[in-house]
Formats: C-alpha cells, sequence, structure tokens
C-alpha cells in the first residue's frame, strides 16, 4: 500500500531564498571579509567566491536554557573504572563539559561559523554601493528601454504579425500532406472512367460508369473539404523584446608602462584597472572599453595587451590624452555616449608636457566627459603632473577626481572613495 | 522455505523499491505492526538538504534561520564531515519519507524498514502522537502557513515579519500546552476561521485592556490578579493579550506556536521513536535474510550501516557527544524482546510481569503509552545498563569536586535508572518559566517566574530572549527566579536603570 514518487525533478533551490535571507541579515559580517580578501589577493583571482567567517556568538539564535551550576547529573556511556562514591577534580569552567546531555543540535561546538559565498555573491558584496558617477545624460539604471526584434516565428501571435508567405507555404504543405493520396486516387478513377468511356457505347457497363462518376464525385468533395487555409497553418512573426540602452557609455583606461614605472606600481595600477574592469562589465553590459597605454608614444590596446604586456622608455601624458581625443571624435559622438576616463601613473612627466596635459583636459576633454578619474601610484612626493592636475580639479569640480595610491590594499578604499555613489 | 532474491545488485530502480517495499510491508504486517499509507519519495541530495534544513517540514515558511541551517548543512557535507540523514519522514497521513538517489538498493530497504514501517507505525501507534498531532492535517496547515506568511511579507515588508519570527523563534520551546489537549489543527477550518479570530481576538484583547483608564478612580482593592492562573504557554498568552500586536502579527504567534505543538511529541520521545525504528529495521531485514529475500552481499552492508547508526561512542572518546538515542533506544526495545522470550532470574525479578509474556504485545504496549522519560523509568533494565556501561555523575556547585554517584552494580541501577529518565524529562530540562501577572492598571508590565530545577540558574541568553519577549508583549518585561519562595535573581528589559529613570510617566 506504498505509493512511490520520483521527485528529483522537483524545485531543488528550495532553500535559495533562505539563504540570500540569512546573507542579508549577515551583509556587515559579510561586506568586511569581502573587503580584507580584496586587499589581500592577487589580481587573477579576484573572481572568485570567498571563505566568510562569522563569529558564533553574533549568530546565535538565543532561547531560554539552564545556566552552569546548582545540582546537575549526567549519565555517561562506557566506564571503565569509576565505581560508585569515586570524587573526580571539577574541570575548569569552560571545557567541553558545559553542553548538555543529547541534544547539541546547534554543530560541534564550533567558534566561528563557515561558509562559502559564490563568486557572483562575492562581486556583489564587492561592488555594492558603487555607480558610476554623474551618469546625467539619461539615467541609466534601471531604465531599461525595449526594441522588439525579429527572434524566429511563432504559431500564436496577434494578426498583425502573420506572416503571409510562411503561413501559405505551411497551408500548401498540409494541403499537400492531407490530399496526396486522395489525388492519387482520383487520379486513377479518372483514367479508368476514361477507358470506359472511351469504349463504344454498346459496350459501355453503365453501371460500373455510375459506380466510378459517384467514387470521383465523392472524392472531390472530400478534397474541398480539406481548407485551404487552416489555423494551425498560420505563422506569426515572433518578437522578443531587447533592451535598447537609453546611454551608451564608454570608459577609457589610461596607463603609463613607461620604465619609470616600476613593476610594484603597475601592479597597483593594474589592480585598479582589474577593478573597475569588473565593476564595468558587471554594472554596465552596454558599456564599451578602450585601453590606452603610453609612455612616449600612445596606443590603443586591447586588453591583454593593456595589463600583460612590457614597454620601456619615458613619458608623455599628453600622447595618450590626445589620443583618447581622437579616437572619441572618430567613434564615440557626444550625443551618443557618456564618456568616462580613468588613468593610473606613477606621477612622472616631461617637464613641459603637464602643461599640455592641463590644456588638453580643460579645453578638449573635460567639457566632454562625465568623469576622469586619476589615481597617481607613489610613495614618493608629488610631482608637477599632480600639480597640473591639481589646477584642472580647481576648474572641473564636479568631474574631476584624483587620489594618491601607496600600496595595494589601499585600492579598494580609494576606489569606492572615487566610484562613491553620487546622488545627482 | 527459501525464496529467491528480489535482486542481487547495489543499483536501485523503482521497480525494486516497488518490490522491496511490499516484501517488507507484507513482513511488517505479519509482526502486527500498524502503519499509515506509505508516500516514498525519491529526492536528490540537494533536495535532502533543503529537507533537512527545514526541519523536515516539507513546506516551511521563509526564514532565514533555515538558510543558516541550510548553509551549515551544506557546509559539512561537501566537506565530507558528516553523511546526510538517511531519512527524513514526516508524521503526516500518507506518511511521506524521502529516499536519497545516491544511496545503493541496500541503504533505500534499509530507510525504507526504518521510515516507512517504523517510524511510520510509531506515528499512528503513540499516545503522545494521538492526542497532540493530527497527521491528517499537518502538510495542509504548513500550507497554509506558509501562505499566510508569504502574504504578509508582501503587506508589511519581510522584515517586519522576520522580527516577529523572530522573536516567536527564541520562545518556541514555550509556545506548547503540556498537559491542555489542543484542537486538532485543519487548513479548512484555520483559514476560515482565521479572519473571524482576528476579529475576535482584538475584541478580547481590547476587553481585557479597556479597564485601564476607569481601574484608577473604582476600587484598587478589587484589582484582579490577571491571569488568575499561571500560564506556561506564553505564545498562547502573547497571542491572546498582548496589548500592541497587530492581528496579522498574533497569527503569525498562532503560526510558531502551532508547529511547535506539532513538533513537540518528537522532542519528547525521541528514544523510543529511534529504538523502535531501528529495532523494526534490523528485525525486517533480518527477517527477510532468513527468507532469502536478500543476498549475503545486501545483509553485510546492511549491517554495517546498521552497526554504525547505533554505535554508542564511549564518554572518553573524542567522537562522544551525549547518549545516542539510536543506541539506547535500540538496545532496550531489543531487550524487551530478550527479557519476554529468554528472561534471565534478574529479570523475572525486576520484570516480573514482562518476563514470559509475548514479545510482539509487550513492545506494541510500550510503544503506544510511553514518552522518553517514563519508557526508561519503567523498561531501562540492568543488563542494558552494564551493557552500555552507563554511570552517573553529579555534579552539584556546593562541592568542589564531581562524585561518581551510582555505576552498573546492583547499587547503582535504580538510581541510573531514574536519572536518565530525569534527563529527558522536557519539563526538568528546559526552565520552568510561566507568565505570572500583567500589571493591568499600572504600566503594563509583564512579569514571567522562574522556578529554579536543582537551583539550576538560567543560561546567558536570558537578556536576549527578554528582548525578544519585549518586542512582542510591547511594555517591559520581568523575569524572576524563585528557589524554596525566594528571588535569587531578576531579570528586566529593558534593564531596570532605564526603566526607573521614567517612573511618572508610567503611572
Amino acid at each position: 500500500m506504498s505509493y512511490i514518487v520520483d521527485r528529483r525533478l522537483n524545485a531543488k533551490k528550495k532553500s535559495t531564498v533562505n539563504r540570500q535571507r540569512f546573507l542579508k541579515r549577515y551583509r556587515k559580517h559579510i561586506k568586511k571579509a569581502v573587503t580584507d580578501a580584496i586587499s589581500r589577493r592577487s589580481i587573477t583571482d579576484i573572481e572568485h567566491g570567498e571563505e566568510i567567517h562569522i563569529p558564533a556568538d553574533d549568530m546565535k539564535e538565543s532561547f531560554f536554557h539552564h545556566g552552569q551550576g546548582g545540582h546537575a547529573e549526567r549519565i555517561l556511556p562506557g566506564n571503565q573504572d569509576f565505581i560508585g562514591g569515586d570524587r573526580i577534580e571539577r574541570p575548569p569552567s569552560g571545557g567541553g563539559s558545559g553542553s548538555g546531555p543529547g541534544a547539541s543540535d546547534s554543530g560541534q561546538g564550533e567558534d566561528e561559523f563557515v561558509f562559502q559565498i559564490t563568486q557572483a555573491e562575492f562581486l556583489d558584496f564587492m561592488f555594492d554601493e558603487l555607480a558610476l558617477p554623474n551618469m546625467i545624460k539619461r539615467q541609466l539604471v534601471g531604465s531599461d528601454e525595449f526594441k522588439l526584434r525579429q527572434a524566429g516565428f511563432s504559431n500564436q501571435g496577434s494578426p498583425g504579425q502573420v506572416d503571409v508567405v510562411r503561413s501559405l507555404r505551411s497551408a500548401h504543405a498540409r494541403r499537400i500532406a492531407l490530399t496526396s493520396g486522395k489525388r492519387k486516387k482520383l487520379k486513377e478513377l479518372e483514367q479508368q472512367l476514361h477507358l470506359l468511356t472511351a469504349q463504344q457505347p454498346i459496350l459501355q457497363n453503365q453501371l460500373e460508369i455510375k459506380q466510378l462518376r459517384e467514387k470521383i464525385s465523392a472524392l472531390k468533395s472530400r478534397l474541398k473539404r480539406v481548407p485551404w487555409l487552416d489555423d494551425f497553418d498560420l505563422k506569426y512573426h515572433l518578437r522578443a523584446k531587447e533592451p535598447a540602452p537609453q546611454a551608451k557609455a564608454v570608459m577609457f583606461c589610461i596607463m603609463d608602462v613607461s620604465g619609470s614605472m616600476n613593476q610594484a606600481t603597475k601592479e597597483i595600477a593594474k589592480r585598479f584597472f582589474i577593478l573597475l574592469y569588473l565593476f564595468i562589465q558587471r554594472n554596465y553590459q552596454r558599456t564599451e572599453i578602450v585601453f590606452i597605454r603610453h609612455h612616449t608614444v600612445a596606443m590603443e590596446v586591447d586588453e591583454q595587451e593593456f595589463f600583460y604586456s612590457r614597454e620601456t622608455g619615458g613619458t608623455i601624458v599628453s600622447s595618450a590624452l590626445k589620443l583618447m581625443e581622437q579616437i572619441i571624435e572618430q567613434r564615440y559622438p557626444l550625443g551618443d555616449w557618456n564618456i568616462y576616463a580613468a588613468q593610473a601613473s606613477d606621477g612622472d612627466n616631461w617637464n613641459n608636457d603637464s602643461a599640455v596635459c592641463t590644456e588638453v583636459l580643460c579645453k578638449g576633454l573635460l567639457p566632454k566627459l562625465q568623469y576622469f578619474s586619476y589615481i597617481e601610484i607613489t610613495p614618493n612626493a608629488h610631482q608637477l603632473l599632480w600639480h597640473a592636475y591639481q589646477q584642472v580639479k580647481e576648474n572641473f569640480p564636479e568631474t574631476f577626481a584624483m587620489e594618491q595610491v601607496v600600496d595595494a590594499a589601499e585600492i579598494y578604499t580609494v576606489f569606492r572613495e572615487i566610484f562613491h555613489k553620487q546622488v545627482i | 522455505m527459501k525464496q529467491k532474491p528480489i535482486s542481487t545488485t547495489s543499483e536501485w530502480t523503482f521497480e525494486l523499491i516497488e518490490a522491496y517495499d511490499s516484501e517488507i510491508g507484507k513482513i511488517a504486517a505479519e509482526f502486527g505492526l500498524d502503519t499509515y499509507p506509505n508516500q516514498i519519495e525519491v529526492i536528490s541530495s540537494e533536495q535532502m538538504m533543503d529537507a533537512y534544513a527545514s526541519t523536515g517540514m516539507p513546506l516551511g515558511y521563509h526564514h532565514w534561520s533555515y538558510g543558516k541551517q541550510f548553509i551549515s548543512t551544506e557546509r559539512s557535507y561537501q566537506r565530507g564531515h558528516m553523511g546526510l540523514a538517511y531519512e527524513i519522514v514526516i508524521n503526516s497521513n500518507p506518511c511521506i519519507a524521502y529516499l536519497m538517489e545516491e544511496n545503493t538498493m541496500t541503504m533505500q530497504a534499509l530507510v525504507i524498514a526504518h521510515a516507512c514501517y517504523g517510524h511510520n507505525s510509531f506515528f499512528k501507534g503513540n499516545y503522545l502522537f494521538k492526542t497532540w498531532t493530527d497527521a491528517d492535517a499537518i502538510i495542509d496547515y504548513l500550507l497554509f502557513a506558509k501562505k499566510y506568511i508569504a502574504e504578509c511579507e508582501e503587506k508589511h515588508g519581510i522584515s517586519a515579519v522576520e522580527s516577529i519570527i523572530d522573536s516567536c523563534h527564541a520562545i518556541m520551546n514555550y509556545g506548547v500546552d503540556r498537559y491542555k489537549r489542543p484542537h486538532p489543527i485543519s487548513a479548512e477550518k484555520e483559514h476560515n476561521r482565521q479572519q473571524k479570530r482576528e476579529e475576535s481576538r482584538q475584541k478580547m484583547v481590547n476587553d481585557l485592556w479597556r479597564t485601564i483608564p476607569q481601574g484608577k478612580t473604582e476600587n484598587i482593592n478589587n484589582s484582579k490578579h490577571f491571569p488568575e492562573e499561571p500560564e506556561e504557554n506564553i505564545l498562547y498568552f502573547i497571542e491572546k493579550n498582548a496589548p500592541l500586536l497587530q492581528s496579522w502579527q498574533r497569527e503569525v504567534v498562532r503560526i510558531v506556536r502551532k508547529i511547535s505543538q506539532y513538533f513537540y511529541p518528537q522532542r519528547q520521545t525521541q528514544v523510543m521513536n529511534e529504538g523502535w525504528a531501528c529495532f523494526w529495521h534490523y528485525t525486517l531485514v533480518n527477517e527477510m535474510y532468513n527468507r532469502g529475500l536478500v543476498t549475503e552481499g545486501f545483509i553485510l552492508e546492511f549491517l554495517q550501516s546498521h552497526t554504525s547508526v547505533i554505535y554508542q561512542p564511549p564518554f572518553d572518546s573524542e567522537y562522544f557527544s551525549g547518549i545516542n538515542p539510536y543506541s539506547l533506544g535500540f538496545s532496550m526495545m531489543t531487550d524487551i524482546r530478550r527479557i519476554c522470550e529468554y528472561p534471565s532470574d534478574e529479570d523475572k525479578q525486576w520484570f516480573p510481569e514482562l518476563a514470559g509474556s509475548d514479545w510482539k504485545t509487550s513492545l506494541d504496549q510500550a510503544m503506544r503509552n510511553f514518552k522518553d522519560e517514563s519508557f526508561i523509568l519503567q523498561y531501562l533494565s540492568p543488563k542494558v545498563i552494564r551493557d552500555l556501561k552507563l554511570f552517573c555523575i553529579v555534579d552539584d556547585d556546593k562541592n568542589p569536586y564531581i562524585e561518581v554517584s551510582a555505576i552498573h552494580d546492583n547499587d547503582g541501577y535504580q538510581r541510573i535508572r531514574e536519572s536518565l529518565a530525569g534527563l529527558y524529562n522536557l519539563g526538568d530540562q528546559e526552565p520552568d518559566i510561566q507568565v505570572y501577572s500583567v500589571d493591568l492598571e499600572g504600566d503594563r508590565s509583564l512579569t514571567l517566574n522562574h522556578k529554579q530545577y536543582d537551583r539550576k540558574p538560567l543560561g546567558d541568553s536570558t537578556t536576549e530572549v527578554l528582548k525578544h519577549i519585549h518586542r512582542l508583549w510591547g511594555f517591559d518585561i520581568h523575569l524572576h527566579s524563585i528557589e524554596k519562595k525566594e528571588v535569587t535573581k531578576s531579570y528586566h528589559c529593558p534593564p531596570v536603570g532605564v526603566a526607573e529613570a521614567h517612573p511618572a510617566k508610567a503611572r
């Protein structure tokens, strides 16, 4: 009298909601763990999940229970050499003897509750509260516009979307499929009739002819009953909604790869961009990224080359800015694109170039840009470029930001600082 | 009469499960097991973790604590720290049991025997389950609860609902009627009555609190003590009387209370329930082996699992984590059969009525009419005490030492029996806290009394729990620990210093 059910295909992720509620509740702890992890990790490994430790005390669900003290009895199994009346010294409190018998359902008395969050969750926490600043032209966030796009054909739809050619073609096919047998038979019968009627009238078997004629007319009427166009012949255009960005954004990443940038500095710069890159990829799928690296000459490169190839030589920052200006002119008309730029450098520049940079920025670039962020990675005193940029900042406090970074652990903080959600 | 084995490999199929189930069912019926119909559900390990995380309820409302449970289960499972429970069985009619797809045929058969015939017949037969739970209605009720709470979340926001549930969970164990028999729950009635309840409940609360402004001028001497009798079911008291709760909040309190009540018998019959199920999977599968229905390999794998389930690590082992209810229960159930069939002189002296009786009837009686506490008090035999080498230690804070008060010898048997039974008495193991009074005419504060048991104080999370009660009640909470009519310690929420800062306000 048993009933056996296969439930394996039923909803699997029953606990997902509960899990998310849990993550939400312990947001603070998880965020801290994520922040720590980001400053600790190497670049290549930023896209992993993370192990989160939460002190067990913070997680306790409280309920009434007895504390230590009073008169307590316990029954234990496996006696070896105790006899009645033996006295044992009380172990120092805080030892394992505290837990009550039987029902310690809360686990093995671990001090920390440890669990894994996925990469997606990790990044979510990492980018939490961050957004590209000054997205003023058109609010990107959550305001997707949809475009209808042809996406194949469907058997259902509104009359306005009927695809005539396909509908007729499928009706035709159906008619062939439904009638070919009958047509063949009709042909045969007609041939027979023809033969019979071709004979001399005397020899004609009138009865047979009559029967044939009847059969033929019956077949014809059946053929007629096959509809010319049936409901299920109708094919409709299937249209899929596709998000059409109301505003497009392009992010320029500019990095100094000259000889004065040592390996450690490059590493830090790379972190900044990787963070940026992950951030952009994640939040703004409709954002394009242009990588420009420069020493004395600037070059537009692909992502791989940008992060992982080596160059030497002097530094002319303005070359990169000029290249950026060119690219904007060629490919990113201002009406369609929001333009962002981020630059990382050690602060080195040819002395008389800094003035050029200021000019290019103030006259050419900044009026077109939504935001320009500059990080200078150096423990040393600032050089001319920094001072030049400070002037720029005074002129464009809204759209220009600069920060100094000394070591890798600071990157995330600075990153947050620069890209902290701005309420417009 | 030897028959052909049902299967010879460890692979399972639905046909095989059906075949095994029908054989096991046949043998179980021959032994006289009375069961609900079974619904055997095959699920994946992930689903098993889901079920596990929601304390075995097939439909639970959403709450973060289940997520926490799920995460820790998942983690220890993935790390291999723990095997998943072989089975989860739900006290419902039909009785739902889960089989995990990863298990071998042997394990599936073991689980079928254990859950579908062992636990199932226990649910149907034991007096606690019969009086306190309604197997026919539980699934519907859980569905109602889940829907209701989801609706509340939509209307009032997740965090509002969650905080109420948090608070209810904190005193969930105080949401049961220990002595009164509750009305059986039925989802349909529940739904129909729920609206009426909202109205009448609010009315009742208003009636209670209406006296406040008048009470002051009228006769203070005549002020009644409320509640007239102390109330042990704190959640019930809050549901009916908390002044500030909205009616949906009262309904949530009620849901948590009902579910707590549903699990109450399970908490009281752990040893018996598992012991009974282990006894029967052991007996049933061995009978299958005797009849030639299973192979040697099958029975070896079965015995290996069986022995690890009922293993009791000694107290000084690193694996020791209290007395294993499977082990204790199985030993006792097996021993009852032994006493009936092959009584020794000792047994005749200890169990004159049991010795030599029909074991099936006697065991059935034991299963039907006891809970852990009384079961141990009645049936724990000297032989089991000797086999498990049980001993009793007394840790009294008046003494600087811990005393071994009894071991497995003639002087110790009775003592160990009583002491062990006491450890399974929920009434003693949980602090006895009851609603004592409400200050109807004053600051509306709620006073709880804790009657100390063996001078035991309350644990360290008491103040936290009081905060939860405070959230539900809405006004000051006082809790007094009382030993021999003297208050030994008082807890207040909000802490008393703060409360006294505005004494005039309350009056």
